[in-house]
């Protein structure tokens, strides 16, 4: 769905998805880099389950959520990818205590 | 302008204590007419805490206490009816509720009031019971250290009022009631030959009966029919976090878990409010206090604030009247709507279908304020 610009080459940076190893850019945000690898749906909402994915890119429609380490309902078009994140699907209602 | 035809009874307010009115009387074979201010109306319905709430209620007046637990038992046939009636589910949950209290002084004093309300003449038993931390923790196991113990009341429970209200909408229109939105209430005129004329922003319309349901709107509009509304608004604030697996497995005085995840935090109580608006001071209070009842909510994210206008009597119960100058004029007013629906559907509304209120609900009369007050 999206490619990257060709002239813009920056580092890349290793993380995982769902357990898998892949590769963003350094400035990349997470939900950039989850674009750029084709995954357009990234949680499945509380309510009636169904799929949503990153749409505003700008902090306001909360529809990008994933868990972040561990840490639930992170928006991932507001946080910088960093080497080595563990970044998952958030499925339903985050964990109060996690 | 021509009046429109006549209605058996017209409405006042279309929030939750209008509509539930609305129901019960259009279920009675009454025509009526709800007259709504609209979207810019002050509309606790919207801003409400959601509790189905009986421990705290009554002391001052035990009557409110029975009203109170009887509208709370009536609640899961009224929820259930409402759910047949329109596929929503109101999300009615009576596990029994807690005050919790963080020092050793609060707990007293709220025991304190508990006995003093059930040792007032007429009151009828409620069941309540202080808990201590251990006990509270084994229901709910996130308490956090510094919460000494609570009040525990197995009537006390929640909804989902936003559903409630619009299930309420939906069923009184079902139900024949006629729904006028965008109708403020200019005035209201009683007719020599009996009936009233009420003359709208939009138009004039006639009604046999009609009842005062507007809130803090009651105030301006009760003395047009001989009645007197002394309301006034105390503001609450309230914040909501993000939608979170359910662990609050009670509702709290102060704080609970919503049907879809969320967790509201709230009951702020502060007189003489400009408006609805929300400040940094009071939320920040009420996040602080929130998060030393259960430490977990400290990781969670807020989405949302809001502030709501209860509408308030001077002694903090209902007022339910008829006017003796305009015979079919009632006025409803309260600041628990949503824990009283159940009773002002099923049990004040026949009240005003036949005409006049049950002896039962004297104590409720605004008459209660005409007394001299000591000097």
């Amino acid at each position: 769905m999206f490619r990257r610009l060709p002239e813009i080459a920056r580092a890349s940076l290793s993380f995982r998805f769902e357990g898998a190893a892949v590769e963003g850019r350094e400035g990349d945000s997470v939900a950039a880099a989850l674009l750029a690898l084709g995954h357009a749906a990234l949680r499945e909402t509380p309510v009636s389950g169904s799929a949503r994915g990153p749409y505003c890119m700008m902090g306001v429609c909360f529809d990008c959520l994933v868990t972040i380490d561990g840490v639930g309902n992170r928006q991932a078009c507001l946080v910088p990818l960093r080497a080595g994140m563990d970044v998952r699907r958030q499925r339903g209602r985050r964990e109060a205590g996690s | 302008m021509m009046a429109q035809p006549a209605y058996d009874i017209a409405v006042i307010g279309g929030g939750v204590v209008g509509l539930a009115l609305a129901r019960g009387l259009a279920s009675r074979g009454q025509r009526v007419a709800i007259l709504d201010e609209g979207d810019v109306a002050r509309r606790a319905s919207r801003g409400n805490f959601a509790l189905v709430w009986v421990q705290s209620k009554g002391l001052g007046m035990a009557r409110y206490g029975a009203w109170t637990t009887g509208s709370a038992a009536l609640w899961p046939t009224f929820a259930a009816s409402l759910r047949e009636e329109t596929g929503l589910d109101l999300g009615l949950s009576q596990p029994g509720g807690y005050s919790l209290c963080l020092s050793e002084a609060e707990l007293d004093a709220r025991r304190a009031a508990m006995m003093r309300m059930h040792n007032q003449p007429g009151w009828e038993p409620v069941p309540w019971e202080v808990q201590g931390h251990a006990r509270i923790a084994r229901a709910m196991p996130a308490l956090g250290p510094e919460v000494v113990g609570g009040i525990f009341c197995p009537l006390d429970g929640h909804v989902n009022s936003l559903r409630l209200f619009r299930a309420l909408q939906a069923s009184a229109t079902a139900r024949g009631a006629t729904y006028l939105p965008d109708h403020p209430v200019q005035s209201i005129a009683a007719l020599p030959g009996g009936g009233f004329r009420i003359e709208t922003a939009q138009r004039a319309l006639e009604a046999a009966r009609v009842v005062l349901a507007a809130g803090l709107g009651n105030a301006t509009l009760a003395p047009m029919v001989g009645l007197d509304a002394p309301v006034r608004a105390q503001r609450g604030q309230v914040m909501v976090t993000e939608k979170t697996a359910p662990f609050l497995t009670h509702p709290m005085a102060t704080l609970r878990q919503t049907d879809e995840g969320g967790v509201m935090i709230g009951d702020s109580k502060e007189e003489a409010p400009a408006d609805e608006s929300v400040g940094p001071g009071v939320l920040a209070a009420m996040a602080r206090r929130a998060i030393r009842m259960f430490p977990l909510l400290g990781g969670l994210n807020v989405v949302r604030s809001w502030g709501a206008l209860r509408v308030m009597s001077p002694d903090g119960f209902p007022l339910y009247d008829q006017s003796a100058a305009a015979p079919g004029a009632f006025l409803v007013t309260c600041h628990s709507g949503v824990t009283l629906a159940a009773a002002h559907a099923e049990l004040l509304a026949p009240m005003i279908a036949r005409g006049t209120l049950d002896a039962s609900l004297a104590a409720f009369s605004a008459r209660r304020f005409d007394v001299p007050s000591a000097a």
